[in-house]
C-alpha cells in the first residue's frame, strides 16, 4: 500500500463550503441547528391525494434566483440546479474566487445528481397535452438531463477545466469529492467544485415509496428519522445541494485561501450483490480501501458520518462493517441523517459539510431519535446528545442502490 | 389595421417573458436586438404564442420577421386567418 501514496502526489484541501439544506441555508445556521438537534422534517400532506405511503419530506425553501441570474439562464435550470447554485456561489465566495479568477483559471465542476424527475414529468406531460415537442419549451431538455446540475454550473460560472455529472445513486454527493480528490491529487486538475444535489418534490420519490423504503410515521416527521433506534422503519427523504471546493495545497497556499480541511483519502468498492439490499462485505471494503490508502490509522478517526438512513438493513449491515473495521477504538458514531432526513444524491456532500462545521467548532452532532440500540447498533458509540469534543479527523460513508460504496476520510488543518 | 389593444398586449406578454422594459419596445425596434433572442429563445417565442393567442407557429415562421411592426402584422395576420 506504500506504494500507492506516491511520492509526487499533490495534498488536496478544501477552501469553500455552501450548502442549501432543510436545516438550514447559510453555515451558520446548520451549524446551530446541528448543535441543537433540530430535524428539518415535515409531512407533507399533499402527498396523501397522490397516493403515497409516508408523506414525510425535509423541507426547505425554494430560492428567488430572479434578481441573480438572467431569464435565459433560469429557464434551463431545474429545480436540484437551482439549490446548486447558490450553494455553489457560496462556496466560491468562502473560498475566495471570483469570476476573474475562473476566467483565468481552468477550474472544473465534478457534481453528484442522479435524477431530474420533476422537470422530465413536466416536459413529458406537456406533450401529451400540446401533441407538439416545440410547445415543451427551450429549457426542458437541460432541466431534465441527469447532468442539469454540471452543465448549467459550467456555463454560469464559465469554468474550463473537467465538466462531469457523478450519478452513483445515494453515494453520488461523495463519489464526487472523491474523483475530484484523485484527480486533483495526480495533477490532471488544480481546482474542481465539487458536490452533490437532490431535488425536494414528490415525483423524485413516488417509485421509492412504491419499495415501503420509508418510514411511516407521518403523525410524528421530527421522530421518523431514526437511524440506529430499534424502532426505526425507514428513511425520511430530503435533499436541496452542498458544494465543497477542493483543490490542491500549493494552489490554496498561492492563492492566500483559508484551508478549511484537508481530503485525505477516499475508498470505494460494489457489493457485487442484491440491487437494494445492502451488504457488510462491500462497507466494510470500501471504509478499508479509505483506511489503508491513507497516512491515517484507525486510532485517528474520532468520528464516523454513517451513511445509516433509518432502514432497519440498512443501517444494521453498516453497523456490523464500522465495528468489524474499528473494532475495540469505537469512534463516535452519528448519523446527521436523523435531522436531515435521507439527502440522497447530495448527501455525501452535505454531510462533509456537517463534519467539517463540527470539526471547525468542536463537537459531534446528535443522533435524535436514537433511544435503544439494536443489536448491531450496540457495538457503536453512538449519542443522541451533542458531545463538546474536540476532533481533527473523520470518516464518512456513503452507500446507494446497486451496491456503490463511497468512503472518505477527512481532516481538519 | 391593427387594434391598438393587440399592440398592447402583444408588447406586454414580450416584456414580461423576456424580461425586458416595455418601453424600449418600438414598432421599427428591432426584435431579436430588442429582446436580446437567441435561437433557444424562438422556441420559447412559439410557447408564448401559442399560449397567449392560441395558434400554433414554427420557429422558422419568424424569419422574416425583422422589427416589431412585422411581429405585430405576422399575429394579426394568423389572428386573422384563424377567424
Amino acid at each position: 500500500m506504500e506504494d500507492f501514496i506516491h511520492r509526487d502526489m499533490k495534498r488536496v484541501v478544501i477552501t469553500g463550503m455552501g450548502i442549501y439544506s432543510c436545516i438550514g441555508q447559510d453555515l451558520d445556521t446548520v451549524r446551530d441547528s446541528l448543535m441543537s438537534g433540530r430535524s428539518g422534517i415535515i409531512a407533507d400532506s399533499a402527498r396523501e391525494k397522490m397516493g403515497f405511503r409516508s408523506l414525510l419530506t425535509g423541507m426547505l425553501p425554494e430560492p428567488n434566483l430572479n434578481p441573480l441570474l438572467d431569464r435565459r439562464k433560469r429557464v434551463c435550470m431545474s429545480q436540484e440546479a437551482g439549490y446548486a447554485y447558490l450553494a455553489t456561489a457560496w462556496a466560491l465566495e468562502q473560498a475566495k474566487i471570483d469570476n476573474d479568477y475562473l476566467a483565468r483559471n481552468e477550474v472544473g465542476i465534478l457534481y453528484g445528481n442522479d435524477s431530474s424527475a420533476l422537470a422530465v414529468i413536466e416536459g413529458v406531460d406537456l406533450l401529451r397535452e400540446k401533441k407538439n415537442t416545440t410547445l415543451i419549451g427551450s429549457g426542458s431538455v437541460f432541466q431534465s438531463m441527469n447532468s442539469s446540475v454540471s452543465m448549467n454550473l459550467s456555463v454560469i460560472f464559465k469554468l474550463k477545466g473537467i465538466n462531469l455529472t457523478i450519478a452513483g445513486a445515494c453515494a453520488s454527493g461523495s463519489h464526487a469529492i472523491g474523483m475530484g480528490f484523485m484527480m486533483i491529487q495526480s495533477g490532471l486538475q488544480e481546482c474542481i467544485i465539487c458536490g452533490g444535489a437532490q431535488e425536494v418534490n414528490p415525483y423524485a420519490v413516488g417509485s421509492f415509496d412504491g419499495l415501503s423504503a420509508f418510514s411511516q410515521r407521518n403523525d410524528a416527521p421530527t421522530e421518523a428519522s431514526r437511524p440506529f433506534d430499534a424502532g426505526r422503519d425507514g428513511l425520511v427523504p430530503s435533499g436541496g445541494a452542498a458544494t465543497l471546493i477542493l483543490e490542491s495545497y500549493e494552489s490554496a497556499v498561492r492563492r492566500g485561501a483559508t484551508i478549511l480541511a484537508e481530503v485525505k483519502s477516499y475508498g470505494f468498492s460494489s457489493n457485487g450483490d442484491h440491487i437494494s439490499v445492502p451488504n457488510v462485505d462491500g462497507p466494510k471494503r470500501s471504509i478499508l480501501m479509505a483506511i489503508n490508502n491513507s497516512d491515517v490509522t484507525i486510532d485517528q478517526i474520532k468520528y464516523i458520518n454513517a451513511h445509516a438512513t433509518s432502514t432497519p438493513v440498512g443501517d444494521f449491515n453498516e453497523a456490523m462493517a464500522i465495528s468489524e473495521v474499528f473494532g475495540n477504538h469505537r469512534p463516535y458514531v452519528g448519523s446527521t441523517k436523523s435531522m436531515t432526513g435521507h439527502e440522497m444524491w447530495m448527501a455525501g456532500a452535505s454531510e462533509v459539510v456537517y463534519s467539517i462545521i463540527m470539526m471547525q467548532n468542536s463537537f459531534i452532532a446528535p443522533t435524535i431519535n436514537f433511544n435503544k440500540p439494536d443489536e448491531a447498533s450496540a457495538r457503536l458509540n453512538i449519542s443522541n446528545r451533542c458531545e463538546r469534543v474536540s476532533f481533527d479527523t473523520c470518516l464518512s460513508n456513503s452507500f446507494g442502490f446497486g451496491g456503490t460504496n463511497s468512503t472518505l476520510i477527512i481532516k481538519k488543518i | 389595421m391593427i387594434e391598438p389593444a393587440l399592440i398592447e398586449k402583444i408588447n406586454t406578454v414580450l416584456a414580461e417573458e423576456f424580461e425586458v422594459n416595455p418601453e424600449i419596445i418600438k414598432p421599427d425596434a428591432i426584435l431579436m436586438d430588442t429582446l436580446d433572442l437567441d435561437s433557444l429563445d424562438l422556441v420559447d417565442m412559439v410557447v408564448l404564442i401559442e399560449h397567449n393567442f392560441g395558434f400554433t407557429v414554427k420557429a422558422k415562421d419568424f424569419v422574416e420577421i425583422k422589427t416589431f411592426g412585422d411581429f405585430y402584422q405576422f399575429i394579426n395576420s394568423r389572428m386573422d386567418g384563424a377567424k
